[in-house]
């Protein structure tokens, strides 16, 4: 597992039906971009994280393919639309295999 | 609060052909739309040829601005979330976290970075917050010392610092602090290396300017540590001096060094009254 993984996810606790909500999410990650070369010459393995997906109750809401070029600790802004009351999951994927989760309920109000 | 920095954009861009290219603008930092902070009053006494002092906020464009607003979008938070599971992690041999004596930083280290750096009459010398926070790592903790400015070091002084935002610098400069002052301040007015240029030069006869793309500020350093957009990580003040420095083309003192020291008191005292804003973002 790459070093100093972890997810931050920022929605609101209540929204109202039918409103676009802003969700925030940040992971710490490096992002080696396989491009760089140590002290000895030899090339730092890539190492990003190369997916992430948003799914609210099981339906996708955003689904993002990350390149090399990316820089560390990525950040993702974006709206989505609430439906009901219900969870939206956030899922990371890194070249390692490792996955990283993190879910958040928001509630109707 | 951060609606009307996005919404003044269009009439910064005015705004800022008519005023002088590159000064600093006059939007309002609130921190996560609740701490107000302090980025502009009037110039302590003892500096003679600046009325008004101004954090290096105003000197930012308006995106690199919002991102110090909120601590999530604010990256420079990640390195105090690590250096607060070093907080909490013991080492050392007497099996010691800092926790274990300090508790919660947001009580205990509240005011810290407002007042330091601060004479140590134990120790007899001019500490630092790196200083004190090693000082404790030997004495009571059996750990060794970080190297001064080191990633681990860095962190921590911007997890101490992100507990006094909102608070207004207020370093002691009187008593056993004057020699040191006044190194300081003579550093400050000297001119370094084959450019020939001191802290003075840059900021505080030309702040507001241009240098070559980038803005000047004023060189307050009340937002240390700072994230900057270039390097992706936490920066300490030393280290910015260091840089400084070298930009003159000079041969420079090293980070935790006497004279650096001294310079990080005089500097820090030039920002009495502005708010503590570690760890900033800037580019």
């Amino acid at each position: 597992m790459a070093k100093g993984v972890k997810p931050r996810v920022k929605v609101p606790k209540k929204a109202a039906v039918g409103d676009a909500i802003t969700i925030k999410t940040l992971i710490s990650h490096k992002m080696e971009s396989g491009q760089r070369k140590d002290g000895d010459g030899n090339v730092i393995p890539r190492s990003i994280i190369n997916r992430f997906t948003c799914d609210f109750n099981g339906q996708n809401v955003i689904d993002v393919t990350l390149e090399p070029a990316i820089s560390t600790n990525p950040y993702f802004e974006f709206e989505a639309q609430f439906p009901e009351a219900g969870e939206y999951k956030f899922t990371w994927y890194d070249d390692d295999g490792d996955v990283y989760e993190e879910a958040k309920q928001v509630a109707v109000g | 609060m951060k609606f009307k920095a996005l919404t003044a954009a269009a009439a910064l861009l005015a705004v800022s052909g008519t005023a002088f290219a590159g000064g600093p603008d006059d939007d309002t930092l609130v921190l996560n739309g609740e701490i107000e902070m302090v980025t502009k009053t009037a110039a302590p006494e003892h500096m003679e040829n600046i009325d008004e002092i101004i954090s290096g906020w105003h000197f930012r464009t308006d995106e690199t601005q919002a991102l110090q607003m909120d601590d999530f979008e604010n990256q420079g938070m990640i390195f105090v979330d690590q250096a607060m599971e070093v907080w909490n992690t013991a080492e050392g041999s007497e099996g010691k976290s800092c926790a274990d004596c300090h508790g919660d930083p947001a009580d205990s280290m509240a005011g810290v970075a407002a007042s330091y750096p601060k004479f140590d009459a134990d120790a007899g010398e001019m500490q630092t917050v790196q200083m004190q926070v090693n000082d404790c790592r030997e004495e009571n903790m059996g750990a060794e010392p970080w190297k001064y400015d080191s990633g681990t070091a860095v962190n921590m002084d911007a997890l101490i610092a992100s507990h006094s935002r909102g608070m207004p610098v207020n370093v002691a400069i009187d008593g056993d602090a004057a020699p040191y002052w006044e190194k300081g301040k003579e550093i400050y007015y000297t001119r370094y290396g084959i450019l020939e240029l001191s802290c003075a030069s840059c900021h505080e006869q030309n702040y507001g300017n241009y240098i070559r793309a980038d803005h000047l500020s004023q060189g307050q350093i009340n937002g240390f540590p700072t994230y900057r957009l270039k390097n992706a990580k936490l920066n300490g003040s030393h280290s910015r001096f260091k840089g400084c420095i070298r930009d003159t083309r000079a041969e420079t003192f090293s980070a935790g060094s006497d004279e650096f020291i001294a310079l990080e008191l005089y500097v820090k005292s030039r920002g009495n009254g502005l708010s503590i804003e570690g760890p900033s973002v800037r580019n």
